[in-house]
């Protein structure tokens, strides 16, 4: 019952998130959506460890991504966080099957995934 | 050369990935990281951020079909991949730590491993479990699933879960620090060590890696590492290159394939070894 539910939500999602993909990609590319970073300077940039590529292209961390949703290269980044996601939205989806059933051992190992995934995506667990 | 050759290039060489990662029975992401480390001039710290991209889309696309037929087990996935989780969002922050040469130093000996593991690891269709293990039965690991091919239900359980679970802890500090996928540790470890049947192995494994890799994105993706100029193409190419590898699946020779790619891995792993030791 859960696998099929679980099954349900990861095939809407990953379908969702790979259309967006194609869509932004292509809109990105042909520059029909100005990038956050020229094209042309990709290549200078991409050599670089991934601190100083931030500090010299003025890339945002954490979630800032958001504020530049109106930029062709950060519109790809829904579909991306879509997939990383989906996981999280399929766990929550489970965890009142188990529970309704008694399971709650199964319940609380669902649950700390969740919180798991939570902790990943809020960047809460940035070290170095 | 010209930016937007790239990720044409990109796009022509992960569909040629999808394709032969499918023959080998390997995932994509094994097979990307190297090759694109050594060839490609993007910094590692990027390459790793899509490999693990790769992985977890490769995984998701495969994943709803495995778990409606009951190949998959959440069962069996759920504790290891609670604990490779954690493992792998640490190794994601020890790899964005570390400098470029020790990252290609331990990615080369790793890759040169797995390459190692590919060619020796035995496989065993149903092992026998002879005493589940007490950790495995309270987890609930255990179950059937009906195997299509030989037209009978396959009962399983599992043993030795607690050194299951090291062994996942560690393939996760691997999977987020090299952003690898997992798939070649997975399934010895569900099938060799657990004694988990085969097929269920390899499905489950998609499953876990899933949920793993998950984690891991969301470090590189919170740390800026995530390019969609590299991430983009290379997924497109890999599920278009894995569709076109599936229906190859009956006609071409998979033993010349999977020793091909394991001298691509040699190639590559070498070559990122030497990269670290700067030669």
């Amino acid at each position: 019952m859960e696998q099929q539910i679980y099954a349900r939500w990861l095939v809407i999602g990953t379908r969702i998130g790979l259309a967006w993909l194609v869509v932004s990609f292509a809109l990105y590319m042909l520059a029909l959506v100005d990038p956050h970073v020229p094209h042309q300077d990709l290549p200078r940039l991409w050599t670089l460890p991934v601190d100083q590529y931030v500090a010299a292209s003025g890339a945002p961390t954490g979630w800032n991504w958001i504020t530049l949703l109106h930029r062709g290269d950060y519109l790809n980044f829904i579909g991306v966080a879509l997939f990383a996601g989906i996981s999280v939205l399929c766990y929550a989806r489970i965890v009142p099957l188990f529970i309704a059933r008694g399971e709650r051992g199964r319940a609380l190992i669902a649950v700390l995934q969740i919180l798991v995934l939570v902790a990943a995506a809020s960047g809460v667990l940035i070290v170095g | 050369m010209e930016w937007w050759l790239w990720p044409i290039a990109l796009f022509a060489i992960t569909f040629a990935m999808g394709i032969v990662a499918v023959l080998a029975g390997v995932g994509g992401g094994v097979l990307f990281v190297p090759i694109v480390g050594a060839f490609f001039p993007f910094h590692l710290d990027f390459v790793r951020a899509a490999g693990l991209l790769l992985a977890l889309t490769g995984a998701l696309s495969a994943a709803p079909a495995l778990l409606t037929s009951g190949l998959a087990s959440l069962r069996l996935a759920m504790p290891l991949a609670l604990v490779g989780s954690v493992t792998s969002i640490v190794g994601a922050h020890i790899g964005l730590s570390l400098p470029a040469q020790a990252v290609q130093l331990a990615l080369g000996i790793t890759i040169l491993a797995i390459a190692l593991i590919m060619w020796r690891a035995g496989r065993s269709e149903h092992p026998e479990v002879a005493q589940p293990d007490t950790l495995g039965l309270a987890l609930g690991m255990h179950g059937s699933y009906h195997d299509a091919a030989s037209g009978r239900d396959v009962r399983w359980s599992v043993q030795r879960t607690p050194a299951a679970f090291v062994v996942f802890a560690f393939i996760g500090l691997l999977a987020g620090m090299f952003g690898l996928g997992a798939g070649w540790a997975n399934v010895p470890a569900f099938n060799l060590l657990m004694g988990a049947p085969l097929k269920l192995s390899v499905a489950t494994s998609g499953l876990l890696l899933s949920v793993v890799d998950s984690s891991a994105a969301w470090v590189y993706l919170n740390r800026g590492a995530v390019l969609p100029i590299l991430v983009v193409p290379s997924i497109i190419g890999v599920m278009l290159g894995a569709k076109i590898g599936a229906r190859l699946l009956r006609v071409a020779p998979a033993l010349l394939v999977r020793r091909i790619v394991l001298a691509v891995l040699l190639i590559a792993g070498g070559r990122a070894l030497l990269r670290g030791l700067a030669f």
